[in-house]
């Protein structure tokens, strides 16, 4: 059982949870994840890890209400507990100073760089840091990424903010201002890590991303996470989640990604049947 | 990754002696003779309908009833030399718990299996007794059907759980020593429940959120009621065992973290959660799974009951399992349960070379699976959606016996042919789990990625540390991983108790 310290909107549909994990938010590392289960009933899904607190012994994580797993998690409130909250699972990201480095987040990835852009700019990097945001009023934590950030850089598809680009365009808008780029990480959804990948191919910028494929148990016993790295099988959970976006077969993985597609609309319409009768 | 065939020790032969020449034995013996004994016909285990259980996921052998297995008890003559106990892995007095059955004195049958087995009704269900102590039967030479061992030590450890008469052993004073145990499968299990015993303290480590390991996420329901197993773990936690669920030592925490704790002896069962693909075109199409996620999802994560819980499983119309071992079994037949029309396993030997028990290929055959030996996939080939719809298959011939005394499965060329599937579990076997080894500095490894041990002691290349069960062995039995546990709990307590008090 792990107890729910703090659940918060942060912005329409997208929620902080931080939870009391204190063996966890000792151990964790940038660019892990941890598997949970909403309730005894539930799904074991990963969710990445975008600030943790050894001494309050807490891990915070943000997630978008997508499915039933998030539906669920998205109704907890401080002082709930949920049965299953094990990690810190996969790889912690290769952290070093490679120079000048380029994190791109979308949706819960916006979290999930915060503690990349935190290390890298400790470790001596100059950081860039480029948000996706569909509408000016989906952006979050833009202050505390400018504070572990050379510089932000929101892409937005808002008229509100002056801007209609996707990440995509305003990374090549980037890079072609910037002499040198060492390194690029992108989280977020499937599409957005594919389109970051793509931007930075043509200058061969090494582009890492942060995979969260279709889990269960998380520790490798299982191979739900497979995906194909250099033309290898490989599981996100134990052998990533962090992969060379330049040598994924991308193909494999959006459609890996739908597996249960149908299920997830089932599952969630039930849900709401007996959460909203 | 075996050990040699052990011959029993001299102090086992002359304990087997000694209550052998016990009075009630002998008396029970002149009771009736042999011969008698001898023409009694096996009593046959109660089995639920094969049409009606293959809908369902309730268990499949019903049990014998108290008469049935006092007669089947009494089909042992008592014999001077029992093999069987040489037969089986953990030494099981089996003649003193059978003469107890015969005898109506059901629960100290129960005592008497739990004295050498700490969890007799889940060996009574899935240990392989037609290899093991029935192979070696007396009764099996001289008449060609064994006594029925393992239903009878089913029979009684059920008898002692459902009357609700399990005993919590005295415990002596706590020694204050800390034992770290890692998994709480069958080989963790068996260690906890030992040192318990001997006042140590101990605590599990288990990554997933329900102890059991592969009694929990492979073996299904139908064949290993989960009830079972709750009241065996119960059972440890009377005994002061701590089982900490969610914590996966190497991530969570290291060795090396607990040793810092004040854990001063270890124990590694992490089993062999890695599954082995065949590196096939199309093995990573949507519907393809490895054994592993197909019998978690269903059994950890009751998918059966989906969406009533929330974890989704494929239902399958037409399901292929590849492999022939009791993994496959299990898969094949809980695809059934599932609803698919046709579950079909796919083996590259014939059924004489089937590793799976007699037993599991049996029922399976009963309830509708359809077999097709010979056979190795090459290729899966899927939709537009990347979801599998087919796969290609190659026709085997049988060559020379290989290493495994089994004959070599050779291709015949240009036996190519196609089968419309929408599920496919891979069932080929499993690899020992490479998390524990990856984050433990100076544990030697041996070359299929097992930790390496003594096997006298379990004891690994780091001082304290001992290991046993699939992490050592590779996929293997329930049985053999107790055993290791065994061996390495009475190890264990020696090497605490050479150490001073902390």
């Amino acid at each position: 059982m792990a107890r729910i310290l703090d659940r918060r909107r942060l912005v329409p549909n997208l929620h902080l949870i931080e939870v009391h994990a204190p063996e966890v938010a000792r151990k964790c590392r940038p660019g892990q994840f941890v598997i949970l289960m909403a309730d005894e009933r539930g799904e074991r899904i990963p969710l990445s890890i975008a600030d943790w607190d050894a001494k309050r012994g807490s891990v915070t994580s943000v997630f978008l209400a997508v499915g039933t797993t998030t539906h669920k998690l998205a109704r907890l409130q401080a002082g709930d507990e949920i049965p299953v909250y094990v990690g810190p699972l996969g790889r912690p990201s290769e952290i070093e100073n490679f120079g000048t480095v380029l994190l791109a987040g979308g949706c819960f990835g916006i979290g999930a760089i915060y503690p990349l852009a935190r290390a890298l700019k400790k470790a001596g990097n100059r950081v860039l840091t480029v948000i996706d945001v569909k509408a000016n009023y989906l952006l979050y934590w833009e202050e505390k990424l400018r504070a572990v950030s050379d510089r932000v850089f929101v892409a937005a598809r808002d008229f509100a903010l002056n801007s209609e680009q996707y990440i995509p365009a305003k990374i090549t808008e980037i890079l072609a201002a910037e002499p040198k780029v060492d390194r690029a990480i992108a989280i977020g959804c499937t599409y957005l890590m594919y389109t970051c990948a793509m931007a930075t191919k043509p200058r061969g910028i090494k582009t890492i991303v942060s995979l969260n494929p279709i889990m269960v148990d998380g520790t490798g016993m299982c191979g739900a996470c497979r995906c194909t790295a250099a033309g290898r099988t490989r599981f996100a959970c134990v052998d990533g989640p962090d992969f060379d976006g330049h040598e994924l077969d991308w193909d494999e993985l959006f459609k890996r990604r739908k597996s249960y597609f149908e299920d997830e609309i089932r599952s969630l319409c039930q849900w709401e049947r007996t959460a909203f009768p | 990754m075996t050990e040699d065939k052990k011959e029993m020790p001299p102090e086992t032969k002359s304990r087997l002696k000694a209550e052998h020449e016990r009075e009630w034995r002998q008396e029970l013996r002149k009771a009736s003779p042999v011969k008698e004994r001898m023409k009694a016909a096996r009593q046959k285990m109660p089995e639920r309908p094969p049409d009606e259980r293959n809908r369902d996921f309730r268990e499949v052998n019903i049990g014998l009833d108290a008469a049935s297995a006092q007669a089947e008890a009494r089909r042992c003559w008592d014999c001077a030399n029992p093999q069987c106990v040489a037969g089986c892995p953990v030494g099981i007095d089996i003649p003193s718990f059978v003469k107890l059955i015969e005898q109506g004195k059901f629960l100290e049958a129960a005592w008497k299996l739990k004295e050498t087995n700490s969890l007799p009704a889940i060996c009574g269900r899935v240990c392989p007794q037609e290899t093991q102590c029935e192979d070696v039967c007396s009764a099996k030479k001289a008449t060609g059907v064994p006594v029925a061992i393992g239903n009878l030590e089913r029979f009684a450890a059920d008898f002692e759980r459902t009357g609700g008469s399990i005993v919590i052993p005295p415990l002596p004073p706590p020694t204050g020593h800390r034992v770290a145990v890692v998994g709480a499968g069958p080989a963790g299990l068996t260690v906890a429940g030992d040192l318990a015993k001997l006042g140590h303290r101990v605590t599990i480590f288990e990554a997933l959120h329900i102890s059991g390991g592969v009694l929990i996420y492979g073996i299904p329901e139908f064949r290993l009621p989960k009830a079972i197993l709750k009241a065996e773990v119960d059972y440890l936690t009377k005994l002061g065992v701590e089982i900490r669920t969610s914590f996966v030592v190497g991530k969570t925490a290291t060795l090396d973290d607990l040793r810092a704790e004040g854990y001063e002896a270890f124990f590694i069962a992490s089993g062999a959660g890695l599954p082995n693909f065949m590196k096939i075109p199309g093995e990573n199409l949507v519907g393809v799974y490895s054994a592993n996620e197909y019998l978690t999802r269903v059994n950890l994560m009751k998918a059966y009951d989906f969406p009533n819980y929330d974890t989704p499983v494929f239902p399958a119309r037409r399901a292929a399992v590849i492999g022939g071992g009791n993994v496959a079994m299990d898969s094949v037949r809980t695809a059934k349960r599932l609803g698919a029309e046709r579950a079909i396993i796919v083996y590259r030997r014939s059924l004489q070379e089937m590793p799976a028990r007699i037993e599991e290929v049996h029922h399976a055959e009963e309830e509708g699976i359809e077999f097709q030996f010979l056979t190795t996939p090459i290729r899966y080939i899927g939709d537009d959606k990347g979801r599998i719809r087919a796969m290609e298959c190659l026709r085997m011939g049988l060559g020379e016996p290989d290493a495994s005394g089994r004959r070599k499965p050779v291709p015949l060329e240009g036996s190519e042919f196609t089968t419309e599937v929408d599920m496919v579990v891979v069932a080929i076997g499993q690899s020992p789990n490479p998390l524990i080894p990856q984050t433990t500095p100076g544990l030697k490894m041996g070359k299929w990625g097992n930790i390496d041990v003594d096997w006298k002691t379990m004891a690994t290349s780091l001082e304290g540390v001992y290991a046993g069960g699939d992490i050592i062995r590779g996929g293997a039995t329930v049985i053999l991983a107790m055993g290791d546990g065994r061996v390495a709990a009475a190890e264990i307590d020696a090497y605490l108790k050479s150490r001073p008090c902390p």
